[in-house]
């Protein structure tokens, strides 16, 4: 129990996708003027991430890996290779299928998360936190903690950002600076304030 | 065909009057985490360039043949199947820099200058063009990310390509290294501080506040 505890707090804070790893950069500057949209998209990706990387996580044990297909009698087959391949089909084919879940069974959560769920296809954070998951070989268990604690993270970080940017549009910022460059720096700034979390285990 | 001018602007226009990194906001994602060293950022953009540029080449010849409803898939294939042979080919022939960049090779495929490009350029234009397109995308990246890697290395371990340009402190030099040039939030700041020059030169770019 404290190894999952200790896993989730280190997705949340210290290993942070956005932060530390710059993943979902593109959409976490372009969809970070609002903190309600924000935290929409958020909700959308803690969802996403918890869904596909334990899923992402079976696909490699059983399929995938070294040696993974023994139950099919191909011991020596290796598909690693074809890993990015399948991670990406997988994660569109989930997110395809969640919309259309949510637009048949909760109409309300998907007018809700509706607009941002094809936006998260192409989000990085989602294909990077997979691919951390492989390379650090985690197993059911662990991938489950891990893609829920770096969605929570994610989250986190663009809803801090969207509060952030909200009380920016009344700064009065150098002109080259508007925009994008200020966002940057303010970034860099919450990045530094996520590092103080780094000594910080369970 | 196409005459000298277009193909000029095609490839140059990128680099600086469009950048893809610094106007668009597009493929910061893995943009920042290589450039710590100069080594890996090379390598990250040649096997950017590399995959843009025959993204483009292979959607462009085919674009009028994918049905429009599949055609994100069509190009999330293509993409990924060539970021899987630059993917093998780093790790049989560099296999300490593609440790060093773990997930970052595999990031391209979510790289969104090569969906964009694929999007935006190849699905409309001619495949000649269309790989232009992505070369000159593709230097447009590289720029950024050698620059940033430039002013990371050199201030944060005081050598360019693991070659010690500035003596360190440690080691009986007089340079006393910048850490904070080495960890992540510097990145951030360095490409907004870029952003910031690239605009004073160019006040088009400006956005309204």
């Amino acid at each position: 129990m404290e190894h999952y505890l200790s896993l989730f707090v280190r997705a949340v804070f210290i290993e942070n996708l956005a932060l530390a790893f710059f993943l979902g950069m593109c959409t976490f500057l372009a969809v970070s003027q609002k903190i309600k949209t924000a935290f929409g998209l958020g909700v959308a990706v803690i969802v996403v991430l918890g869904i596909s990387v334990p899923v992402n996580n079976l696909v490699f044990h059983l399929l995938l890996a070294p040696g993974a297909l023994s139950w099919a009698g191909f011991p020596e087959a290796d598909l690693s290779f074809l890993g990015f391949l399948t991670y990406i089909g997988v994660i569109a084919a989930l997110v395809q299928i969640l919309e259309m879940t949510l637009d048949k069974f909760f109409p309300a959560l998907y007018n809700a998360l509706g607009i941002f769920l094809p936006l998260i296809t192409v989000n990085c954070a989602i294909f990077g936190a997979v691919a951390f998951m492989v390379e650090r070989d985690y197993n059911f268990g662990e991938s489950v903690v891990f893609g829920i604690g770096s969605g929570v993270g994610w989250a986190l970080a663009i809803t801090l950002l969207a509060g952030i940017r909200e009380k920016l549009k009344y700064a009065d910022i150098p002109a080259g600076l508007r925009g994008l460059g200020s966002t940057f720096l303010v970034v860099g700034l919450m990045g530094l304030g996520f590092m103080s979390f780094s000594g910080v285990s369970l | 065909m196409a005459n000298a001018k277009e193909i000029k602007t095609v490839l140059f226009g990128p680099v600086f009057a469009n950048n893809p990194i610094a106007l668009q906001v597009l493929g910061i994602c893995s943009a920042l985490a290589v450039t710590t060293k100069m080594d890996t950022a090379l390598v990250m953009c040649f096997a950017l360039t590399f995959v843009v540029a025959f993204s483009n080449l292979f959607i462009s010849m085919i674009r009028n043949h994918i049905p429009s409803s599949v055609r994100i898939i069509v190009q999330m294939t293509i993409i990924a199947s060539l970021v899987i042979v630059v993917d093998q080919f780093l790790k049989a022939f560099a296999f300490d820099l593609s440790k060093q960049l773990s997930v970052f090779v595999g990031l391209i495929i979510t790289n969104c200058i090569v969906m964009g490009r694929a999007e935006a350029y190849a699905m409309k234009n001619s495949p000649g063009m269309s790989f232009l397109d992505g070369i000159g995308n593709g230097l447009g990246y590289s720029v950024v990310l050698l620059v940033v890697a430039f002013i990371r290395e050199l201030g944060g371990s005081g050598s360019l390509f693991g070659v010690q340009i500035m003596p360190l402190l440690s080691e009986g030099g007089w340079y006393q290294p910048m850490g904070f040039l080495l960890i992540a939030p510097s990145a951030f700041i360095i490409i907004g501080l870029f952003i910031w020059v690239l605009r004073a030169y160019r006040p088009e770019q400006v956005e309204k506040a």
